[in-house]
C-alpha cells in the first residue's frame, strides 16, 4: 500500500510541468558543473608538478558536482516536498486518503517515498554522469557510490523534513519557505561552531555528516544520524495528522 | 443482527467545549437507503466524518458490519466508499487515471482494477470521458467522478454527502437512480436538504438539528407529516367559513393569498363532497389540491416537538 502512495506521488509529480522542469534544470546545472571539472582538470593538474599535489580524476570532478548537488538540493527539496501535504489540505483531498483503507503511517511513508524516488533518478543521474569517465580513465568507484549513498541520504533528510512542514499547513509557499530556512540552518550549523569542534550543536549539523561521505567513507554512524532524522520527521509528521483526526 | 452495516452507538463530537453532534445513534440493515437531513451546520457532515473515520469521536463508537472504526480502522473503511461535501479530486489527473488510484487505494486487487474502472464509469455515465483531464471537467461530471470514486471498490456502504449539488435536473435524476440501484444490494446514506429527494430516493429518514437526532423512522412517516389532512381550494365565488364546515369532515377553514386552505379529520375524505357543493351552489371551485407544507414547515414542527419537552422540564 505504501508503494500506491508513492506512485500517487510520482505520477502527480510528472503529471504537471513541475517534476519535468525541476528535473531538466538540475539535469543542465550538474551537467554543467561536470563538464568544467573535467575541463578544469588538466588546467589544474598540469599545473601541479610535485606528484603530492596530484590526485584522480573521480575526486576532482566528483568533489565538484557532489558538491554542487547538495547544495542545489537544499533548494530544490523543499520546491518539491512543500505541496505534498499541504497542497492536498487546500484543495481538501486529504479526506480521500483518509477514507480509503490506509494507516497513517502507511499515508506518510508513501508520500516520503515517493518523493524520495523522484530525487533518486537525480542521485542516479549524476553517478551514471560519473561513471562515464571510465571510458578514458580508470575511476574509484567506491568513491562514486559512497556519495551516491550519502547525497540520497542527505536528499531524503531534506524530503522529510520538508514533508513535516508540509504537514502543519495549508499554504504551500509558506511550508516551503519554512523549510528551506530550517534546513539552511541545519546544514551550516558547523559553520557556527567550527571553532569548537565537541560542540554537541556542531554535531546535528547535516553537512558535517554529508561529510564523511563526501570523502569516499561510508561510516555507520552518520548512517545512524540520517536514519535516525528521517524518522523523527516522519513520526512528526505522523502525529501532525492524527492530531487532524483527533481534533478536527 | 448479522444484517446491520452501520451502527452508530451515542456518537459526540465537542469542538472547543461546543457540541457539533450529541448522542446521535442509529443503525442500518442492508438494502437501506438513509436520508440525513438538517439545516446547514446541524451537524450532517460531522456525523458523516466520524462515521468514515475522517474525524474521532469524542465519545461513543462506530460499527461498520460489526468491525470498530477505532479498534481496526482499516478493516472497517475497506467496507465503506465516502463522497465528501468537497470533491476530493486530483485534477491534473484524468478520469481513468484518477479512478486507476482509487481502485489501487482501496485495495482492488491488479487483476480487478480496469473491470472496477470501467463498471464505475459506466454506472456514472462518465465512459466518454475517460480520457479527459478532471480540471477541465464541468461541475456536474466532476461530481460524478466523485461518486464513482466512492462506488469504485463495490463497497458494503456508501456514503455520499450532499451529492446532487450543482448537477443539472437529468443528471440529478440519474444520480437518484443510482442510489436506489446502489441500495438495493449495499447500505447508502445520503445527505441533502432537498425533501422531495429524500422522499424520491430513501426508504430511512433521519433529521438532525443542532447536533441532535430530532427524527428518525420511515420514510411513509415523514410522508405523512408532510402531506398532512390538508386542501387547498380555489374558489372565483368564495363561500363563507359556515358553508365549506357544514360540509362532512371539515374541520377547520383559512384563508391564504385568495385560495382557501381547509383541514379535514383524520379518515375522512371530503373532496368530492366539496366539488358537489360547489357544483350545486356555484362557488366556481377552479382548484383543489392536497396542500403540501415545505420542508421548512416539517423542520419547524419536527424541531418544534422536540423542543417541548425539553422546555417543560427546564421549567
Amino acid at each position: 500500500m505504501v508503494f500506491s502512495i508513492a506512485r500517487k506521488e510520482l505520477k502527480s509529480m510528472f503529471a504537471s510541468p513541475m517534476g519535468w522542469i525541476i528535473l531538466a534544470l538540475l539535469m543542465f546545472a550538474f551537467g554543467t558543473y561536470y563538464l568544467n571539472g573535467v575541463n578544469n582538470y588538466f588546467e589544474v593538474m598540469s599545473g601541479s608538478i610535485r606528484p603530492a599535489e596530484r590526485y584522480g580524476v573521480t575526486q576532482f570532478v566528483g568533489q565538484t558536482v557532489y558538491g554542487v548537488a547538495s547544495f542545489i538540493m537544499l533548494f530544490a527539496v523543499p520546491l518539491l516536498s512543500m505541496r505534498l501535504i499541504s497542497e492536498e489540505r487546500r484543495s481538501q483531498t486529504m479526506p480521500f486518503l483518509f477514507s480509503a483503507p490506509l494507516s497513517l503511517t502507511e499515508i506518510v511513508v508513501g508520500k516520503f517515498l515517493g518523493l524520495v524516488l523522484f530525487l533518486a533518478i537525480l542521485v542516479l543521474y549524476i553517478a551514471i554522469m560519473l561513471s562515464t569517465l571510465n571510458i578514458w580513465s580508470d575511476i574509484d568507484f567506491g568513491y562514486v557510490i559512497a556519495n551516491s549513498v550519502g547525497l540520497l541520504l542527505l536528499v531524503a533528510s531534506f524530503s522529510a523534513l520538508g514533508l513535516y512542514f508540509s504537514s502543519l499547513t495549508s499554504q504551500p509557499i509558506v511550508a516551503g519557505i519554512l523549510s528551506f530556512i530550517a534546513l539552511f540552518v541545519l546544514m551550516i550549523l558547523d559553520r557556527f561552531f567550527a571553532g569548537d569542534p565537541t560542540n554537541i550543536m556542531s554535531h546535528l549539523s547535516l553537512m558535517k555528516h554529508f561529510q564523511s561521505f563526501a570523502g569516499g567513507l561510508i561510516d555507520t554512524a552518520d548512517i545512524a544520524y540520517f536514519a535516525l532524522f528521517i524518522i523523527t520527521f516522519l513520526t512528526l509528521t505522523i502525529r501532525r495528522l492524527d492530531a487532524d483526526r483527533l481534533r478536527g | 443482527m448479522d444484517n446491520l452495516t452501520v451502527e452508530a452507538i451515542e456518537l459526540t463530537r465537542l469542538y472547543g467545549g461546543r457540541a457539533a453532534v450529541s448522542d446521535v445513534s442509529f443503525n442500518l440493515a442492508k438494502g437501506q437507503v438513509l436520508g440525513f437531513l438538517g439545516p446547514n451546520g446541524a451537524g450532517k457532515s460531522t456525523t458523516m466524518k466520524m462515521l468514515t473515520g475522517n474525524l474521532a469521536p469524542s465519545a461513543g463508537s462506530v460499527k461498520i458490519c460489526g468491525i470498530d472504526m477505532m479498534e481496526s480502522p482499516k478493516e472497517a473503511k475497506a467496507l465503506i466508499g465516502y463522497l465528501p461535501e468537497m470533491r476530493p479530486l486530483y485534477k491534473e489527473f484524468t478520469v481513468d487515471e484518477y479512478l486507476t488510484i482509487a481502485a489501487r487505494l482501496h485495495k482492488v486487487s491488479s487483476k480487478h482494477i480496469k473491470k472496477a474502472v470501467e463498471s464505475a464509469k459506466e454506472r456514472c455515465g462518465l465512459s466518454h470521458m475517460s480520457k479527459r483531464l478532471i480540471e477541465n471537467l464541468s461541475n456536474g461530471y466532476q461530481q460524478r467522478v466523485g461518486i464513482a470514486q466512492a462506488i469504485i471498490h463495490n463497497p458494503m456502504v456508501v456514503i455520499l454527502d450532499e451529492p446532487t449539488v450543482g448537477l443539472d435536473p437529468i443528471q440529478i435524476r440519474d444520480i437518484r437512480a443510482l442510489i436506489k440501484e446502489i441500495g438495493q444490494e449495499h447500505s447508502v446514506i445520503v445527505s441533502t436538504h432537498i425533501l422531495p429527494e429524500v422522499e424520491m430516493v430513501c426508504d430511512h429518514v433521519q433529521i438532525i438539528d443542532k447536533g441532535k437526532l430530532v427524527f428518525n423512522g420511515g420514510i411513509d412517516v415523514l410522508k405523512r407529516q408532510r402531506i398532512g389532512n390538508k386542501l387547498l381550494l380555489g374558489f372565483k365565488q368564495p363561500p363563507t367559513e359556515s358553508a365549506l364546515l357544514q360540509i362532512p369532515g371539515i374541520a377547520e377553514v383559512e384563508h391564504v393569498d385568495g385560495m382557501v386552505r381547509v383541514r379535514f379529520t383524520e379518515g375522512s375524505n371530503p373532496n368530492e363532497a366539496i366539488v358537489e357543493a360547489s357544483v350545486k351552489e356555484g362557488w366556481g371551485l377552479y382548484q383543489i389540491a392536497p396542500d403540501q407544507t415545505s420542508l421548512e414547515d416539517v423542520f419547524v414542527q419536527l424541531t418544534y416537538q422536540e423542543a417541548v419537552p425539553v422546555e417543560e422540564k427546564a421549567a
